[in-house]
């Protein structure tokens, strides 16, 4: 039984842990990339416009599907890794 | 075949799809979804999702906002897209291993009250209402064009329609019927953009041409939109917003938004594993986006078209853009799909100095209005509303008549099939959630169907009303129910899995203070339940408390919400132990049954 619940933090934890870095990126191209670090890639051009533009109207987009899919194949492994898949 | 002939036809046979398949795939009650709803693919749950989500104002609004705002407005595109990554990764897997249907259901189980389910069923009714009005402003400007009939009578024609599909074919729970919604949706959106984008940049895929360079004027397709809106006043498409804070809030409050909104959670119940709920929100996403990245290109294209239709001589390469616009084209000649948009009054011309050209400016910017008095304008003459953009795009850019036809189908698919869905998740949350587990326990079960129809019903008035008497366009319309959801559901759901310590008292609390933080500001400057005339500041940037717009507010909302939460719950007692053990088994995928019938 203790072993299970450790075992159940140990997993919670690392889900955690994943879940900042996941959102770390999230949050990276969005509110940094497109919005609030948008001057700083000013000088980037992207066909007539410039790569903040591009991270605002395309790139995020693009960002966001790829990190669901690493999530989801992340916590595939773990679910395995502590023997809590279905 | 005239154009309202082919109109008619695509629309019909849209609807003969939909119903036929909900005719093939309906095994027996209604019931069947969510027993078959258990055994659906992520992949065929995420298309179904899409279309259940993309809704007028996806559709129809999206495009428009982004083609006035330009960069300003990218927030409804990070959004709606990002709340699927915090949905994903922090609500989805877990809502789906507790295992019941509604949102209200696993609040009031984890926040052991009957209080705190009825504060939730209350948030999920007035973020459902207010996202409804922006279905219904949506369909209004499809049905008044493809019908050719007035704005008013096209809401009217669409309450009733949504009426019939949402009572009598309970469409919206066959997954099926959804799937061919999202492909009708899909190939009349991308279908113009991809001859448009071919048109104007000969780059046939939207999201790479519009970053293509211009055939007529050899220069960068935006680089070219920017010259010609800066020639007449309007902001640089591309400019950067002075305001960061707001446009910060407003995608993070569009975002969480999205993870707190009802009828897209419930779908996240239907698949048969956790783990698939995880695949499932990343198909949804790739589905979404196939609009979502056509969208931008789609705005600059038709901002670009809709302004060399008007000055046909700033089309190509131009040395001097004072000559160029001298004359814009004359009222008389005006094309025909200017014509037929005039009829349902969302595109006004107004010859202010009776020189029977439609001259088209920003007359609002201060820094312009010397050169526009030079040209001899006597202010702008063409308001054009945004919502038509999309529909008229394929007629501004001369294409066959079918796309025409195409896109008035997909159009009414994006409307119907969200409000149909927001109007069962409203009558579920009363007759369900209200009246069966609050309010009347003992109420039979054609009582409980009488009570979801006869709310459905009300809803849809309440709904048609403000849609006559909107407080905005429909996307932004969308964006407040957005702002409710965020600051009231969000939350709850995301403390109830993440955190132990939260108690029923701090929840109610804290979903009370979110909602009504949020209201209070959206009413003083939308006016009273979105009453016109009765705000009490005027909506403008002056007014705003440091710059945040109403729409934004919804993510300052959800701080007050956890911040209120916290507080109380750390006075108050610790949650019982068998609500921890819930908690317990919610982060633990181990042990998902199929979810069970309520």
């Amino acid at each position: 039984m203790a072993d299970e619940k450790s075992n159940a933090a140990a997993y919670w934890k690392a889900n955690v842990r994943l879940i900042f870095g996941c959102l770390a990126v999230w949050a990276l191209v969005s509110y940094g990339f497109a919005i609030l670090l948008r001057p700083l890639l000013a000088g980037i051009p992207i066909g007539g416009t410039d790569l903040g533009f591009w991270f605002a109207q395309q790139g995020s987009i693009l960002t966001f599907i790829g990190i669901i899919f690493f999530y989801a194949w992340k916590m595939n492994k773990l679910d395995e890794k502590f023997g809590l898949g279905e | 075949m005239s154009q309202f002939a082919i109109n008619l036809l695509f629309v019909g046979a849209s609807f003969a799809l939909y119903i036929g398949i909900a005719i093939w795939a309906r095994a027996g009650s209604t019931k069947d979804f969510y027993v078959a709803g258990g055994g659906v693919h992520p992949i065929t749950n995420g298309m179904a999702t899409a279309a259940d989500w993309m809704s007028a104002a996806s559709f129809i609004s999206m495009a428009g906002l982004l083609a006035t705002g330009g960069y300003a407005n990218s927030s409804f595109l990070m959004g709606w897209t990002g709340g699927y990554v915090i949905l994903a990764l922090l609500l989805a897997p877990y809502l789906r291993k507790f295992g019941k249907f509604t949102v209200p259901d696993f609040i009031g189980d984890r926040f052991y009250s009957t209080t705190a389910r009825t504060v939730a069923v209350v948030c999920l009714i007035v973020a459902s209402v207010t996202y409804v009005i922006g279905q219904m402003t949506g369909a209004g400007v499809a049905f008044s064009r493809f019908l050719e009939v007035s704005n008013t009578w096209g809401i009217w024609i669409a309450a009733i329609i949504v009426f019939l599909y949402a009572v009598f074919g309970g469409m919206k729970g066959i997954t099926y019927t959804q799937v061919a919604q999202y492909i009708v949706l899909i190939i009349a959106y991308t279908i113009p953009a991809v001859f448009i984008a071919f048109q104007l940049t000969g780059n046939p895929i939207p999201m790479f041409g519009m970053f293509s360079t211009h055939n007529e004027s050899g220069l960068p397709l935006l680089e070219k939109l920017s010259e010609v809106l800066v020639e007449l006043g309007f902001r640089d498409y591309a400019a950067d917003v002075d305001n960061k804070l707001n446009m910060v809030l407003f995608t993070l409050s569009l975002m969480v938004g999205t993870a707190g909104l009802p009828h897209v959670i419930i779908r996240f119940f239907t698949v048969p594993k956790v783990a698939d709920a995880r695949w499932s929100a990343g198909w949804a996403l790739v589905f979404i986006a196939l609009l979502y990245l056509t969208a931008p290109a789609v705005a600059s294209m038709a901002r670009l078209n809709l302004m060399t239709t008007i000055y046909p001589e700033a089309a190509g390469q131009v040395e001097n853009y004072e000559e160029a616009m001298a004359e814009p084209i004359l009222y008389e000649e005006r094309p025909d799909w200017f014509r037929t948009w005039e009829e349902t009054g969302l595109i006004t011309f107004n010859d202010l100095n009776d020189d029977g050209r439609i001259q088209f400016y920003n007359d609002a910017n201060p820094d312009f209005a010397d050169t526009a008095e030079a040209r001899g304008w006597a202010g702008n003459e063409l308001e054009v509303n945004n919502d038509i953009l999309v529909l008229a795009n394929p007629e501004i850019a001369n294409l066959p008549p079918w796309v025409i036809g195409l896109i008035a189908a997909g159009g009414i698919a994006a409307a119907l099939s969200t409000a149909a869905g927001l109007l069962l998740a409203i009558s579920s949350a009363i007759s369900h959630d209200l009246i069966k587990k609050t309010i009347n326990p003992g109420i039979s079960e054609k009582g409980e169907m009488l009570a979801a129809r006869i709310s459905m019903g009300g809803a849809i008035l309440l709904a048609t009303y403000l849609g006559l008497n909107p407080p905005g366009f429909a996307a932004q319309v969308v964006a407040l129910a957005f702002g409710i959801a965020g600051a009231s559901i969000f939350p709850a759901l995301m403390m109830g899995i993440f955190s132990k310590r939260v108690n029923s008292k701090g929840a109610v609390a804290g979903m009370l203070a979110g909602l009504i933080a949020t209201l209070l500001y959206i009413f003083t400057y939308l006016g009273w339940f979105f009453i016109g005339g009765t705000n009490m500041l005027p909506n403008t940037p002056d007014n705003w408390v440091l710059g945040i717009s109403p729409l934004s507010f919804g993510a300052i909302g959800a701080m007050i919400n956890f911040a209120v939460a916290f507080a109380v719950s750390s006075v108050t007692e610790e949650p019982p132990q068998e609500i921890q053990d819930l908690v317990e088994s919610v982060r633990s995928p181990k042990g998902a049954g199929a979810a069970v019938d309520h």
